[in-house]
């Protein structure tokens, strides 16, 4: 069955591959998955394996109950690629996640399927 | 052209209802009261009303029932929603409609009971999941609207050396307004040590750095300038009036130090002809300690990256060189979900000279600037006194 890029997106998390799509027209790398490329209107994406390494835009710690699973990590990366995604910075206190830092693919959520997470580079 | 729109209509009633708790009431019946005393201020009667905006945070046809429940007969309907900043983006569209001869006499109103609502705004945000999806930010479960604000606080730390004590530099100047307002739901002082040891919520962002959430309604009422001059109250001409937006959600967004209050600011000032240094008084959308910061820089009141240094020298407080958030702000004063119909209301009295203790003496001048989202949307409008036009 034909499905729009969010259900391919989810698709492809689900049976474990995390893809973002590259305009074939201007060569703009696209996050979050769209029908045609915001940069220059083509409808020519195709989707493809990032290299999984990227960068750390901005970090916080939300703050929650130790009986509610305790404080967790929301940060913004840039991939090398280009694009920006929100994820979680697994495998690290969540206050340690500092801006700048290099982190790289760590999994996708096992239960879920609907999430990308991430963690320090050089740690896997 | 924008430009020749510059004056051409001004706000000339005020009202509000339902500040602080409304319990017993529902959020049509508290916007009623506030529209009715808006447009009694206006000297004129709701049979004037021809043309309305109006938005919800919840009900997508709210423009309806409010023309229903008001018993209006419009010519002129604009229900956009854009967050906070609506009921400020409402005013270009409905300068349009006055200046083309659409309608005569636009009501702006909003009202908000999310304080004592049986639905509570984790049910809303709980619904929202499935009725305002953001499958690429959810999964993460960011505490929104707050968290992107503190990725947006931790980032602008990082890029400029903003710090904590400057952020709560912000807390303590709208403290300070609050005090010289009967009407702010916080006057109690505040110390640098109650802010800085209060609970965090998400880093670098405590509870004290969050706007109020109360109950609320405010209305505003537009006529054409030359109207204006026979009705009782001194008109609030609109100089200026933009609104401009990037994106929705905060890992779309191009950046989170720079906002698209940078184009909106730059557009509100081209259409009003007047630039940051000649404002009198500013009143920014502060949902949280860091958009003030943001503001300050993006409409031009200081370089970028200068916002901390700026508010850390006293500029914005009570007697500073810039009076900003003079009614104690979102973060002291009121906050019922969307704030910008208060910020707006709080310029006019300004303009008026009607804000006793907290008047800003020969305000002419006024700078209000809305945001709504997760700095998603950014409404700037200049207004100024019969002086300025």
């Amino acid at each position: 069955m034909e499905t729009g890029p969010q259900a391919k997106y989810f698709s492809l998390l689900a049976e474990g591959r995390f893809k973002i799509q590259e305009c074939k027209s201007c060569g703009t790398c696209v996050f979050y998955p769209r029908v045609f490329c915001p940069d220059c209107g083509s409808d020519r994406l195709e989707w493809f394996v990032p290299a999984g390494k990227a960068t750390v835009y901005s970090t916080t710690v939300v703050r929650r109950d130790p009986e509610k699973g305790g404080d967790y990590n929301v940060a913004l990366v840039d991939l090398v690629e280009g694009p920006r995604m929100m994820t979680c910075i697994k495998g690290i206190t969540p206050n340690k996640v500092q801006i700048g830092m290099e982190v790289e693919f760590h999994s996708i959520d096992a239960e879920t399927h609907d999430a990308v997470y991430f963690q320090p580079a050089g740690d896997a | 052209m924008v430009n020749e729109l510059r004056g051409k209509a001004a706000i000339v009633g005020v009202g509000q209802a339902g500040l602080g708790k409304a319990e017993g009431f529902s959020e049509v019946e508290i916007l009623a009261e506030a529209a009715r005393r808006a447009v009694a201020d206006a000297g004129l009667t709701m049979a004037d009303i021809d043309g309305i905006t109006t938005a919800s945070v919840t009900a997508p046809m709210w423009a309806m029932l409010v023309i229903e429940y008001l018993g209006l007969n419009t010519k002129f309907i604009d229900s956009t929603m854009l967050g906070g900043a609506s009921f400020v983006a409402h005013m270009f569209p409905a300068i349009h409609a006055l200046h083309s001869g659409q309608c005569n006499a636009v009501l702006v109103c909003y009202g908000s009971t999310q304080r004592t609502s049986s639905v509570d705004r984790a049910t809303i945000a709980q619904v929202r999941r499935s009725f305002d999806p953001q499958p690429y930010e959810y999964p993460y479960n960011p505490l929104n609207p707050l968290s992107t604000y503190a990725l947006a606080a931790a980032r602008h730390m990082h890029e400029y050396g903003t710090t904590r004590d400057q952020l709560t530099d912000v807390v303590l100047a709208a403290r300070s307004w609050a005090q010289l307002n009967p009407e702010a739901l916080r006057r109690q002082p505040l110390s640098r040590a109650e802010v800085e040891g209060s609970k965090m919520i998400s880093d670098p962002l405590t509870v004290a750095d969050c706007c109020l959430v109360n109950d609320g309604a405010g209305a505003y009422v537009m006529v054409r300038a030359d109207r204006a001059r026979d009705l009782p109250q001194k008109p609030t001409y609109v100089l200026g009036a933009a609104t401009h937006v990037w994106g929705r959600q905060g890992s779309s967004l191009p950046s989170l130090t720079e906002t698209a209050a940078k184009v909106s600011g730059e557009r509100a000032f081209s259409m009003a002809g007047v630039t940051a240094r000649d404002i009198d008084v500013a009143e920014l959308y502060d949902a949280f300690s860091i958009n003030t910061i943001l503001f300050l820089e993006d409409l031009g009141f200081c370089p970028k990256g200068e916002g901390g240094r700026f508010v850390s020298d006293g500029a914005i407080e009570p007697g500073g060189d810039l009076p900003v958030n003079t009614n104690g702000g979102g973060l002291s004063c009121i906050h019922p979900g969307m704030y910008g119909i208060f910020i707006t209301i709080e310029a006019v009295r300004q303009l008026r000279g009607d804000r006793g203790d907290g008047q800003v003496d020969g305000a002419e001048l006024a700078l209000v600037h809305g945001n709504g989202g997760t700095l998603s949307s950014q409404s700037t409008a200049i207004l100024g006194a019969e002086s300025t036009l």
